[in-house]
């Protein structure tokens, strides 16, 4: 694509040194973190020998435990119904003729990006608290819902970028062989907006795992995520046991993130 | 509008196809009267009462520059776009509201629309899983459509690591695959190398005789059209101007915009009275009269290998202004006493010599037939 100008950034003075200064600023931090999950003291800054007590410690927590299966129930239940959500309105953006209101509503369903977190908690605690007092029901269904709502952007996205850069002859040579509707989507257009889906999904299921504010205000007694049970223990006793479930929330990540670029660049 | 009966042809076409005996039967296609208006800010429209008729077994060319309605009409006849108004007719059935799985025409796209998630041999399989042919047969068709165009080695590759004549190749293979009526091609060979392009014309003719499949093909390349057609329809504007076999069209266009488009022209102003043609540089000469034209100022085309350099005092004198050497042929760009430029052809022989200079007067002629009248 770069064949009209032979412009590069690489040519640009610093360009090595304020790169190089990103990744640190990125990085260090989180290189720490993970040095101190290893440590045998109790201190987050005072290294006092290589140990796995905390990785052990956190193991064997009940409450990490049932905090962990929690998060990971909530962002595997909220990333499948906002990735299958997110499929459909892109379809319905881009695979329709304009309609009047077309744009408008490509705006709504991308402008939870820009609420600020903290207003949509603060929203969803009022509403949520007077269902409760109506239904009289305190089950995860509401953490289920409002991380599903909050979702949904994200996976929007990039099923829709792959949506639009996919050739919609392609759809018009399956229906000229003969296709009906429902085999030129099955047969054609979904395996090729597969890599949209999963890129979708597992930014879903991230956002979903990652969230604090909105779940902190939304969750009942004894609904900690991961998250929020984190968050409640640095208020209390700080303990490297807190980088240990860090590091392994970030390896998980890591790990998932790299079978999807695994798996996509296979597909191709 | 009844459908019964209708001549082979449309109302521009004054010369019908060679025998017809019966002509109804003899009918793939049928368009009649179909206008397609994009409304928008402003209107397009993009077909502008096109009715032709494409026979059975026929090799028919829409040609036509970019913009012209050639490709929107194919995609008419794909079932791709409604048409705004007019009628669409298959082998006798009306086929206007069908939707395009449901029409037994398939497409060979200019993109070639290759499903990049399946191999060579699954790309032909589709139209025929489609149709929920048994699948001893469909391994059967595939093979030989393998065969056809000689892509056996290479049926379980990616379409994405084939070359682009390759994958030509295949789009061909998947849209003949499921047997047709019609097959459109909508530019195919646009995409390929001229050396590729040649071998693939050759080619597409072959595979039209070979399967007997009716071929609707869209060009703006109007020497691919010559080469190909049995008939050619030149389109502009959304219109169709002219349908007519290659050498009617070539050399008896009946606008100026055909003569222009197709080959190389001269046009020199001329006053048409009876059957003759006076010359602004003086020199009556007689010509075919066409019916639509009145006496007074016309057009009239000279094409520049039916031009001849001639010792004639009759013929029309002229100064050379340029010589131009093309291999098989010459080309003497004159101007004549009126001001009017003229272009000489002259094939080249193996010890050609003898030709004018520049500046040199000369004298043109042209055989008995060579003018056209052409309506503005």
């Amino acid at each position: 694509m770069a064949e009209r100008s032979a412009f590069s950034v690489r040519t640009i003075p610093g360009f090595s040194a304020i790169a190089i200064f990103c990744f640190v600023a990125i990085y260090a931090p989180i290189l720490i973190l993970v040095t101190f999950s290893f440590n045998a003291g109790t201190s987050l800054a005072v290294w006092e020998g290589f140990s796995f007590k905390w990785y052990v410690a956190a193991a064997h927590n009940e409450q990490v435990q049932s905090a962990a299966l929690r998060s990971l129930m909530l962002a595997f239940v909220a990333a499948a119904i906002s990735t299958v959500a997110a499929t459909m309105a892109a379809l319905a953006t881009t695979r329709t003729r304009h309609f009047p209101g077309r744009t408008m509503i490509y705006a709504m369903i991308n402008q939870p990006l820009m609420i600020p977190e903290i207003v949509t908690a603060v929203a969803l605690l009022i509403v949520f608290a007077w269902v409760k007092v109506v239904t009289n029901h305190t089950s995860m269904i509401y953490l289920i819902a409002a991380h599903t709502a909050f979702c949904i952007p994200f996976a929007y996205l990039p099923i829709r970028a792959r949506l639009e850069t996919m050739d919609d002859s392609l759809e018009k040579a399956a229906a000229d062989l003969y296709a009906s509707r429902w085999h030129v989507f099955s047969r054609v257009t979904l395996p090729l907006m597969m890599p949209g889906i999963i890129a979708g999904l597992m930014l879903a299921f991230v956002i979903s795992m990652d969230d604090v504010v909105i779940t902190e205000f939304v969750k009942s007694a004894g609904q900690d995520t991961l998250p929020t049970y984190m968050l409640g223990q640095l208020r209390r006793v700080v303990t490297p046991e807190v980088n240990a479930i860090s590091t392994v929330v970030v390896f998980a990540g890591a790990v998932l993130v790299s079978i999807f670029f695994w798996v996509s660049s296979n597909r191709r | 509008m009844e459908a019964q009966a209708q001549v082979p042809v449309s109302d521009a076409d004054p010369t019908p196809p060679a025998d017809t005996s019966d002509p109804a039967a003899e009918i793939a296609i049928d368009a009649r009267r179909i206008s397609k208006v994009y409304r928008g800010e402003d209107e397009v429209r993009a077909l502008d009462n096109v009715s032709v008729t494409i026979a059975r077994n026929e090799f028919f060319t829409l040609l036509g520059p970019s913009g012209c309605g050639k490709t929107t009409l194919l995609r008419v006849i794909a079932g791709f776009e409604p048409p705004t108004a007019g009628t669409l007719w298959l082998n006798g059935k009306d086929i206007t509201r069908l939707p395009p799985n449901r029409r037994p025409v398939n497409t060979v796209f200019q993109s070639y629309a290759l499903f990049p998630h399946m191999s060579v041999a699954n790309n032909i399989r589709f139209g025929l899983e489609m149709l929920g042919k048994p699948k001893k047969q469909i391994d059967e068709i595939v093979d030989e459509m393998l065969n056809l165009v000689q892509m056996q080695a290479m049926k379980s590759r990616r379409t994405s690591e084939i070359s682009g004549g390759q994958q030509q190749r295949v789009a061909l293979a998947r849209a003949l695959a499921p047997e047709p009526e019609v097959l459109l091609l909508d530019e195919p060979l646009s995409a390929l190398d001229l050396k590729l392009r040649k071998e693939m014309q050759i080619e597409l003719k072959r595979l039209q005789h070979e399967t007997g499949i009716t071929f609707v093909f869209v060009t703006h390349d109007q020497e691919e059209a010559l080469t190909m057609s049995d008939r050619i329809a030149v389109m502009s504007a959304g219109r169709i101007l002219q349908i007519g076999s290659p050498q009617e069209i070539y050399q008896r266009p009946a606008e100026r915009f055909v003569a222009n488009f197709i080959g190389e022209s001269n046009f020199l102003d001329a006053t048409l009275s009876g059957n003759a043609v006076t010359f602004r540089t003086g020199g009556t000469y007689e010509v075919e009269r066409p019916a639509d034209v009145e006496d007074g100022a016309v057009s009239v085309l000279l094409r520049p290998e039916h031009a001849i350099l001639s010792s004639d005092p009759s013929a029309l004198p002229a100064t050379v202004e340029t010589v131009v050497y093309s291999g098989e042929a010459t080309s003497i760009h004159t101007r004549l006493d009126s001001g009017e430029a003229l272009k000489v052809r002259v094939p080249n022989a193996p010890h050609s010599g003898g030709l004018p200079e520049q500046g040199a007067p000369v004298r043109i002629g042209f055989a008995p037939g060579a003018l056209t009248v052409l309506k503005d």
